[in-house]
């Protein structure tokens, strides 16, 4: 690790935070990226995906994980906070506004159907992400079991979460546990 | 004072559940602030994410829209520390421990294992908002439309965010 810039101090953390939370519109991830890799060479890469998909096999804000997990590393409890308050706190400064711009002006009829055509599009994103990534995936019998289980259970049927969950992770985790104990034992040969 | 307390510990147990990301859990949220509590109209609820979708920042944010709705200022910040707190809190105890250690084949399992998961409740998340406002052919059209060009294009999202503001607001959805 050759060309590491010394570690940001929480004041640091916060402003460079807080640039990324305001420069990205729909996913901030891509600027985190840049400014963590590339403009102040905190981490190279490959620790930077490392921390990546920890922070995305963990529960939460995948970007929120990620920004803790920085500060905590470079600047202890201090920059853990200070990386939270930048990326959250300041960006949510400017979505309140927006939400009481539009509570002014919200009996306007063309304001509230303009809100429609816009969440008519957000749908749309949300969807074609799901199809995105299940497109990225090598198609097994037991991800489209646990994926079109979780569609009915929750998209369709409306059921809670917390009871869904607590089915289909110990069973998504099983089978998969099933399969790669099965390629390791019996199949490794075939691969 | 009550609200704001509910509201922290659901999104508290949310932040626990949100494998993929804090959108798979719209459709809870859904359940929870319009279904069950009567909270938020399901216009309101699509109206909130739709701004934030429009605004610079973590996804996460609407949620802090959300809480805005059910008990003001309080309450968004309820709504963000309780969707983030409990979430961060597992994830700095991931970089104190083990941040450093190199990963063992667990990490690929989980993710690999939670993949399918994680796209069926994405695609909830698609379905329940655009079944809180797609009434209309058109709304449904301009959906699918938003699929297919960001799957066939690189149109940019928030191009597709302004069409269909201009859409809306000349009273086509």
């Amino acid at each position: 690790m050759p060309d590491h810039a010394p570690p940001p101090t929480p004041r640091t953390l916060f402003t460079e935070f807080a640039r990324m939370g305001l420069s990205g519109f729909g996913g901030v991830l891509p600027f985190v990226r840049r400014a963590v890799v590339e403009r102040n060479r905190w981490l190279d890469d490959r620790e930077f995906v490392e921390l990546l998909s920890l922070g995305q096999v963990l529960p939460g804000p995948n970007v929120i994980n990620l920004a803790v997990m920085m500060g905590l590393r470079f600047a202890g409890w201090r920059g853990a906070l200070a990386a939270f308050a930048g990326l959250v706190f300041v960006p949510m400064a400017i979505v309140l506004g927006l939400l009481l711009l539009y509570e002014h002006f919200q009996d306007i009829a063309a304001v509230r159907n303009m809100l429609r055509g816009m969440t008519a599009v957000a749908a749309g994103l949300v969807l074609a992400t799901g199809v995105k990534l299940a497109l990225g995936q090598s198609r097994t019998w037991r991800a489209a079991l646990v994926g079109v289980g979780a569609f009915v259970a929750i998209g369709v049927l409306r059921w809670p979460l917390l009871p869904v969950m607590a089915v289909l992770v110990p069973l998504a985790i099983w089978l998969e546990w099933n399969t790669m104990r099965g390629v390791k034992t019996g199949k490794l040969e075939a691969e | 004072m009550e609200r704001i307390a509910e509201l922290l510990g659901h999104f508290a147990t949310l932040s626990l559940l949100a494998i993929g990301g804090a959108s798979s859990t719209i459709p809870d949220m859904h359940r929870f602030l319009v279904e069950a509590n009567g909270w938020l109209t399901d216009a309101q609820f699509s109206a909130m994410y739709a701004i934030s979708q429009a605004a610079p920042g973590p996804n996460v944010l609407f949620v802090a829209l959300f809480g805005w709705k059910v008990a003001g200022f309080g309450g968004s910040l309820a709504a963000i520390v309780g969707m983030c707190g409990p979430s961060s809190l597992i994830a700095v105890g991931f970089e104190y421990f083990a941040g450093r250690s190199p990963h063992a084949r667990w990490p690929v399992l989980i993710r690999r294992g939670l993949a399918g998961l994680t796209i069926g409740l994405l695609l909830s998340t698609g379905w329940v908002l655009a079944a809180s406002i797609d009434h209309r052919w058109t709304g449904i059209a301009l959906t699918l439309a938003t699929v297919v060009l960001t799957l066939k294009t690189r149109v940019h999202p928030l191009l597709l965010i302004g069409i269909g503001a201009a859409a809306g607001a000349l009273g086509f959805v």
